[in-house]
């Protein structure tokens, strides 16, 4: 139903892609697999209209098609769910879908035919959702399937959705499957972009591969690949999907936090009286969806949000409260999910900001003002000891791939050697290279005896990385299990906020031990 | 009914080097085109508008070779203070603090370098009445005056987020109205004869000059400058104000106090008007008088930001605005064209500068329109 052929769009200074071929059938999931800046979003953003492809053609049911902007691929019945939802907030899941529509009793709307038929379509795909609902009431869940049905509501054949599953528990993930398939029997097609290698072989009809902006690899039958088949293919060379890792040698606890409760941006309590304990020599996995109050912890450890109640203890030292500059003191460094926003800045230089803790620390002075050639030569150092790669010390960091930004912010905080590291999502949204050189470091920081607090919504990276692992859902720490002991659908099941059922009993055993 | 293109933005990911300066130097041509145009249509020829603003500003060769530079010294005359005021505003913009009341700022220095030029020798006859004593007093003065002005919203900032251009903008009216009521009421010369002014300072309180009416304040300018680009460049402050400016979520986290970097920024970017006070009041005046409030301060802003807040720049670009406002004085008297021809040219030139950005960080695509084939087909 969508052919692509030798599409090529080139941006100064990049080809991001150059000659790329795919064909989705009727009743087909096609997933599109690839790093970042290997040309999957760029190739979508064609698809839908958004971007105009420099040379190469589309055609849509045999026929070749110009797509200008997005209400020209509507029109083809091409549809889009964004990573990041296109919802407003205080409308309601009726109004949403209605948006930018035509009513059939203009110049009045006819919100209760749209709720009518949002029901209808609900039911026969597996998307249950009030149309009333305003959409700020509802869970993530809820609002990806708002926007599937926004796209299913225009007759989209043809979806594209775009990393659905990075907000989703592991069970509404397979609710998602469940949809999607139900709407393949239905002749539709999807073109599914992902980077858990996992669900992309439960679900994909097929797969392409993209690297460098070229198709490297076409599987037909995904049954007969791996997990590791698929990352060579993408990354050009062996990779190891979890770091090599000896058996952990705990000492004494370095950081516990105690009852503690901490308020979200809208003033509701997002941690709910947490209870955790990170030894020395081991690293402890935050498992959990998101929103469920990891942020809230992290920064309330980092010193970035007061805590209301509560103790967090660095070695003997309460820190709850304390500034950041106090908490640095005391040996504890962050490395934060939101990498643009509080990690690194982007029109700063890579030595600037590989300063950014230490910027007041003397050794960088020289009386008032900075000692140019001591920061240069730190930056050097870090640049060279974790292999970031950038053109030089003077690039502003916003010229770096996500992936050597998070290795410069991974250098920075390490450099530190510090007593406790928080990393929340250390490796979302960074390329299979520079995750696996991560996970190795954050494996040898844990081995000179830091203790390691990482936060992940992948569920691959805590079972690779963590010792024991912590499940919050809504605030609380559901249990926390050894990781020898670990069972994924146990751990997904405790995630959703469910009671851990088989395997339960050795799961609560191994938290009730481990504290 | 569709036009056969389509013109459209897009982004440039990796924006080549030269279009730092090529954009900047395109928007000011485009800018004196459309001048061109306007003077055309007021009836002047507009190659001849042009010289003649070039030969105000800058004078002849002919006089030149006569040892006759009154013009471009007129243009380095007004080029001091608007050095200083875009050094303010630019400080200030650095931390995306929106100071709009340089002018107020300054006119509060030069309010309390009249003080002292008018009020100290007679209240401390002690100090002795020599410029080497008196000129730094007063240049102190002015960063104060300045400084505790542009103190003001950078407190009601710090301490309960009131939003800045709205206390910056309306402080400017009070001090200009203060300042107005002074030389008008109690400080007016009693042997002013009706004049409006005050007495005129004591010699002692003169800015020496160097050449025409240029005085030493351009060294002042070429300092502050100096200093404004290492404390930018090369001072753990200066990398706090960028640092906070560019991502305040970043600054926390690496320890910076907001409301201290809020302070010490206005306190700078003040008492970097209030010298422009300073150079105004005690190199040119003389006294305390109309003239002061020549929006300096909001000129400063269009300075500061075509200079994109780089104080080398801003040097560069405080003459050559001050050469279109001198050379636009100059097309009244040849031309008979309105004075504020200068102020028009400055406002396009600001108007296109900023409009020109977007091609720095973006670029055109024409595409060519073809039909959208409906699927049904």
């Amino acid at each position: 139903m969508l052919e692509l052929r030798g599409i090529v769009k080139r941006f100064p200074g990049v080809l991001a892609n150059d000659g790329i071929d795919f064909e989705l059938l009727p009743g087909e999931i096609h997933t599109l697999l690839g790093e970042n800046g290997a040309g999957k979003s760029t190739l979508m953003k064609i698809v839908y209209g958004l971007y105009r492809p420099d040379a190469g053609e589309i055609l849509v049911d045999g026929t070749r098609v110009d797509i200008h902007r997005p209400t020209d691929a509507i029109e083809l019945g091409i549809g889009m769910v964004h990573q990041h939802f296109m919802l407003v907030d205080t409308l309601t899941v009726a109004e949403n879908v209605a948006m930018g529509l035509r009513s059939s009793r203009r110049p009045l709307t006819d919100l209760d035919v749209v709720a009518e038929r949002i029901v209808e379509l609900g039911e026969r795909f597996g998307l249950p959702v009030d149309p009333h609902a305003v959409i700020w009431q509802l869970s993530v869940g809820q609002r990806q399937r708002v926007e599937i049905l926004k796209a299913l509501y225009r007759d989209a054949r043809l979806l594209i959705l775009d990393e659905p599953t990075a907000v989703l528990t592991p069970q509404e993930a397979d609710q998602l499957f469940d949809t999607l398939r139900t709407m393949t029997e239905d002749g539709r097609g999807i073109i599914f972009i992902s980077h858990k290698l996992r669900e992309v072989l439960a679900l994909s009809d097929r797969i392409t591969v993209l690297r460098h902006g070229k198709v490297v690899g076409e599987v037909d039958d995904p049954t007969a690949v791996t997990r590791e088949d698929l990352a060579r293919m993408m990354v050009g060379r062996d990779v190891k999907l979890a770091p090599d890792k000896a058996p952990a040698r705990p000492g004494p606890a370095r950081l516990r936090v105690r009852g503690l409760r901490v308020h979200g941006d809208r003033g509701t309590e997002a941690v709910s009286g947490i209870d955790l304990e990170v030894r020395g020599g081991e690293i402890v996995g935050i498992a959990g969806v998101s929103g469920n109050g990891q942020r809230e912890l992290a920064e309330a450890i980092a010193g970035l949000r007061r805590p209301v109640a509560g103790e967090i203890l660095v070695g003997e030292v309460d820190v709850a409260g304390s500034s950041p500059a106090e908490i640095h003191a005391a040996g504890v460094r962050y490395i934060s999910e939101a990498r643009m926003r509080e990690g690194a800045i982007p029109g700063f230089t890579v030595a600037e900001n590989l300063l950014l803790v230490d910027h007041g620390d003397p050794r960088f002075r020289r009386g008032v003002l900075f000692d140019d050639r001591a920061i240069e030569e730190h930056g050097r150092r870090l640049v060279a000891e974790y292999r970031v790669k950038t053109p030089g010390l003077d690039t502003p960091v916003e010229h770096l791939s996500g992936g050597n930004i998070q290795k410069l912010i991974v250098a920075r905080e390490l450099s530190a050697r510090p007593d406790v590291l928080i990393a929340a999502q250390p490796t979302r949204g960074v390329d299979i290279g520079a995750a696996e050189y991560i996970h190795a470091r954050l494996v040898e920081e844990r081995d000179r005896g830091t203790a390691v607090l990482v936060i992940s919504e992948d569920l691959d990276e805590i079972l690779a990385l963590a010792d024991r692992i912590a499940v919050i859902y809504e605030g609380r720490i559901v249990d926390v299990v050894d990781r020898a002991e670990a069972d994924r659908e146990v751990l997904g099941l405790m995630m959703a906020g469910g009671h851990p059922g088989s395997g339960g009993e050795t799961a609560a055993a191994a938290g009730g031990a481990a504290r | 009914m569709t036009a056969p293109f389509r013109i459209g933005l897009e982004k440039r990911l990796d924006p080549p080097p030269y279009v730092r300066w090529l954009v900047p130097i395109l928007s000011i041509l485009v800018a004196l085109g459309f001048g061109a145009v306007v003077i055309g249509l007021a009836g002047a020829d507009p190659i001849e508008a042009y010289l003649q603003i070039l030969a105000g500003a800058f004078g002849s060769p002919a006089a030149w070779l006569d040892g006759e530079f009154y013009a471009v010294s007129e243009t380095i005359v007004r080029t001091i203070p608007l050095i200083l005021t875009g050094l303010a505003v630019a400080v200030a913009f650095r931390m995306r603090f929106w100071n709009i009341g340089a002018e107020g700022q300054l006119v509060v220095g030069g309010v309390f370098v009249a003080w002292v030029a008018l009020f100290l020798p007679e209240l401390l006859p002690g100090i002795p009445q020599t410029p080497w004593v008196y000129l730094p007093l007063m240049a102190v003065a002015a960063i104060l005056g300045g400084a505790l002005w542009a103190l003001v919203p950078a407190v009601l900032k710090a301490a309960l987020e009131v939003d800045e251009i709205i206390t910056t903008i309306m402080l400017n009216f009070v001090a200009i109205l203060t300042y107005q009521y002074l030389f008008t009421g109690p400080w007016k010369d009693p042997e002013g004869q009706g004049f409006p002014g005050s007495a005129p300072f004591p010699e002692f309180a003169w800015l020496p000059r160097i050449g025409g009416r240029v005085t030493l304040g351009l060294f002042l300018a070429l300092a502050a400058a100096v200093v404004v680009w290492l404390v930018f460049d090369h001072t753990k402050l200066g990398y706090e104000i960028a640092l906070t400016g560019e991502n305040p979520e970043a600054a926390r986290y690496a320890g910076v106090r907001r409301a201290g970097i809020i302070l010490a920024v206005m306190l700078l970017s003040g008492g970097l008007a209030g010298l422009a006070g300073f150079t105004e009041t005690a190199g040119i005046s003389h006294r305390l008088q109309q003239g002061l409030a020549i929006g300096n301060g909001f000129t400063g802003i269009i300075v500061a930001w075509v200079a994109k807040l780089r104080p080398g720049w801003i040097v560069l670009v405080a003459f050559l605005l001050s050469a279109l406002f001198v050379g636009g004085d100059q097309l009244q008297i040849s031309m008979g064209l309105p004075a504020s021809i200068g102020a028009f040219f400055q406002g396009m030139i600001l108007l296109f500068v900023l409009g020109g950005d977007v091609f720095s960080r973006y670029r055109l695509r024409i595409a060519r329109r073809a039909h959208v084939i409906s699927a049904e087909g």
